[in-house]
């Protein structure tokens, strides 16, 4: 049996144009073609010869770090964007849920956005109307039908939303990381479902940081970076393969010979010191730069095993690192909060001005923080609870 | 499954107009429009009124501005008469454009996050015009009665036209305004400007018999909407009209719908980068 979905050497290209606005005035236009030297653009190839087959019935989770082209990829599959070269050849009817609750209007009540929804996500009319009652009930919003749908809270209106997609009936469901967002409750009620949709021979493609949904819902990984594919195989050796050799082993030092741009780090590595729930992360870093610049200033982005950033650490906002032609060595100390038992993954910026970024190196090393910040905790954390558990007595 | 809904997706420019998948989307085609109306109206308390009451003030003052004050003269049916089948036809060219000029902006959300033929959008939006015009003829038929004004059977296909006439001529600007709006939002600004003109150079409030130089009614004719505003007045004024005028004023139209969906089709794979 032929595959359902055949990804044949995509490639996206984006032409990056620098301008003060984030889009095109006619004026620039005209400026630029009665100007004789080429425009201030540049070719940004977010897909490079990305191929992969997925056979029917097959669950297959992307993953990669930030920018390393899912979305893209996504937005390809789901006919949003064109690709620019290669091609993709698709057996079934496609749904995508780049997004729950597109097309949602405040003005309109719950039931006329299930109906506008549903049509938008490729529903037909008597489709809806037969699983509508399925879909509120799905929801738990039965109450507010009618009320327009901008009175109802944040989570009602993802409830709505996600109960709409799950009972969408496609051969192939390709689903970004719609998850992310919404209390635990019902994150576990979706992922439920969906995993209800793969076993019932559905064909899902899974985007998502949260490696543990991912290995829940996908036999097979796809591993994305830089635009193309890394690796492909069992879910499990995807995951493991990522986190290692992407997030970085526990308590290495992380370093390049990559040389771009004004500035960059060139080391960096993290000692964590103390005991919970006193907890110090050191951050031992270098900087090179390349050219003359403004004085310069990091920060620090600490994310959990989700993917989710907790927390940014600035440890000086005035700019301070000069301009040297030897490369200069710094050490910040975090205080970190009382945190909950997960593996953690720092990002550094390097830059002169809030808007000015020089560098910027994602998830680049981690720590593992293995003991609960509460001293005699028998029983485990779980992220539904929050990630911080800050310190507590009785008066 | 079966191979034969195999699809393909790749780099290449696809049909000029494909209407099979148009028809595929047909209801969604249906809910934009719905949803357009629904919101339009809501939290206003006059609801659909407004559809009657906005033409119905235009009469007013044009009838006393024009009509009584300067003297217009109006192909030999009251002043108020006349201008209201003008307005008729053109408000639902003016909001028809206005709107479907400003619908892929508008829904620049949905189009980055779902696939749909994209044309749905600026057609649909001028069914939410059709929709104003429908209300407002309600509002037509006791004007004649009022004015006791005779009216030609010729009503009975040369209204029907005049619609579809007026819709065609809508759609052609509507989209490729709405495509450049996505590139350019210049266009945002341009807009109101260029109905405003074309609103002068169409004869809504005055005849073009009213122009004695040639030359000048050659080029009022040219406005696409034109032939759509004599068409329908055509039953209630005995003169015989003028087909030069009138295929002029198609071939227009005709032009400018090619254009527009030309110029759609071939951006609207990228709007999704741009908006």
């Amino acid at each position: 049996m032929k595959p359902i979905l055949e990804v044949q050497n995509i490639g996206k290209k984006f032409r990056i144009q620098h301008l003060s606005g984030g889009y095109l005035s006619l004026r620039e236009r005209l400026e630029n073609a009665f100007r004789f030297e080429k425009s201030h653009t540049e070719d940004f190839w977010a897909l490079k010869d990305v191929s992969f087959e997925v056979q029917a019935g097959e669950s297959i989770g992307i993953i990669g770090r930030n920018g390393a082209g899912k979305s893209t990829l996504l937005k390809i599959l789901s006919k949003i964007t064109r690709p620019t070269n290669g091609k993709i050849i698709t057996r079934g009817r496609i749904a995508s849920l780049l997004e729950v609750g597109t097309g949602f209007h405040p003005e309109l009540t719950g039931r006329e956005n299930v109906f506008f929804n549903g049509s938008l996500l490729g529903m037909k009319r008597i489709e809806i109307k037969a699983k509508f009652d399925e879909i509120v009930d799905f929801s738990g919003v039965e109450k507010f039908l009618d009320t327009p749908l901008k009175h109802y809270s944040s989570g009602m209106q993802l409830r709505l939303a996600f109960a709409v997609a799950a009972f969408l009936e496609p051969e192939i469901l390709i689903i970004d990381e719609v998850l992310a967002v919404g209390d635990a409750e019902f994150q576990k009620k979706c992922l439920g479902k969906m995993e209800d949709v793969s076993k019932s021979g559905r064909t899902i493609l899974f985007v998502s940081h949260n490696m543990a949904a991912v290995e829940n819902l996908c036999k097979r990984g796809v591993l994305m970076d830089k635009g193309g594919v890394v690796k492909e195989g069992r879910v499990s050796e995807i995951t493991s393969y990522y986190q290692q050799s992407f997030v970085g082993a526990i308590g290495t030092t992380w370093n390049t010979s990559k040389r771009e741009g004004v500035m960059c780090f060139s080391k960096i590595s993290t000692v964590l010191k103390g005991s919970q729930p006193d907890y110090e992360l050191e951050i031992i870093f270098s900087v090179v730069s390349f050219d003359s610049h403004k004085k310069a200033f990091v920060a620090f982005d600490i994310g959990n095993s989700m993917g989710i950033t907790i927390m940014q650490a600035i440890p000086q906002v005035e700019p301070f690192i000069h301009y040297s032609d030897s490369e200069q060595n710094f050490v910040v100390r975090i205080e970190l909060p009382p945190l909950v038992p997960d593996r953690y993954v720092l990002s550094a910026w390097l830059g002169t001005h809030n808007t000015e970024t020089l560098c910027w190196e994602k998830e680049i090393v981690s720590f593992e923080i293995l003991d609960s910040p509460t001293k005699g905790r028998n029983f485990p954390h779980s992220f539904n609870n929050g990630f911080i558990v800050p310190v507590s007595r009785i008066l | 499954m079966t191979d034969s809904e195999e699809h393909i997706i790749d780099s290449d420019h696809h049909r000029f107009f494909n209407g099979i998948e148009l028809w595929r989307y047909r209801e969604l085609f249906y809910f934009f429009a719905w949803r357009d109306i629904k919101i339009k109206y809501k939290q206003t308390m006059f609801g659909f009124l407004w559809a009657i009451l906005q033409p119905l003030l235009m009469m007013v003052i044009f009838t006393l501005f024009f009509g009584r004050a300067l003297n217009v003269p109006s192909q030999n049916i009251p002043y108020p008469v006349f201008v209201f089948s003008g307005l008729l036809v053109w408000n639902m060219f003016s909001t028809g454009l206005a709107n479907s000029a400003n619908s892929m902006v508008n829904n620049s959300t949905i189009i980055k996050k779902i696939y749909f033929p994209r044309l749905i959008i600026p057609a649909s939006s001028i069914l939410v015009a059709l929709f104003d015009f429908l209300m407002a003829f309600v509002l037509f038929i006791p004007l004649l009665i009022f004015y006791q004004q005779p009216l030609s059977w010729r009503a009975l296909w040369c209204w029907p036209l005049s619609l579809a006439l007026s819709v065609i001529a809508t759609f052609g600007p509507g989209c490729l305004l709405a495509a450049l709006n996505v590139k350019y939002r210049d266009f945002r600004y341009v807009i109101p400007f260029v109905i405003q003109v074309l609103f002068f150079l169409t004869p809504v409030i005055y005849p073009v018999s009213m122009l004695n130089h040639p030359f000048l009614q050659y080029i009022l004719v040219l406005s696409p909407m034109y032939a759509a505003v004599e068409l329908f007045r055509l039953p209630l004024i005995s003169a015989e009209i003028n087909s030069t005028f009138l295929l002029l004023s198609l071939t227009s139209s005709s032009l400018f719908l090619l254009l527009g969906i030309f110029y759609f089709r071939r951006t609207e794979d990228f709007f999704a980068d741009f908006a």
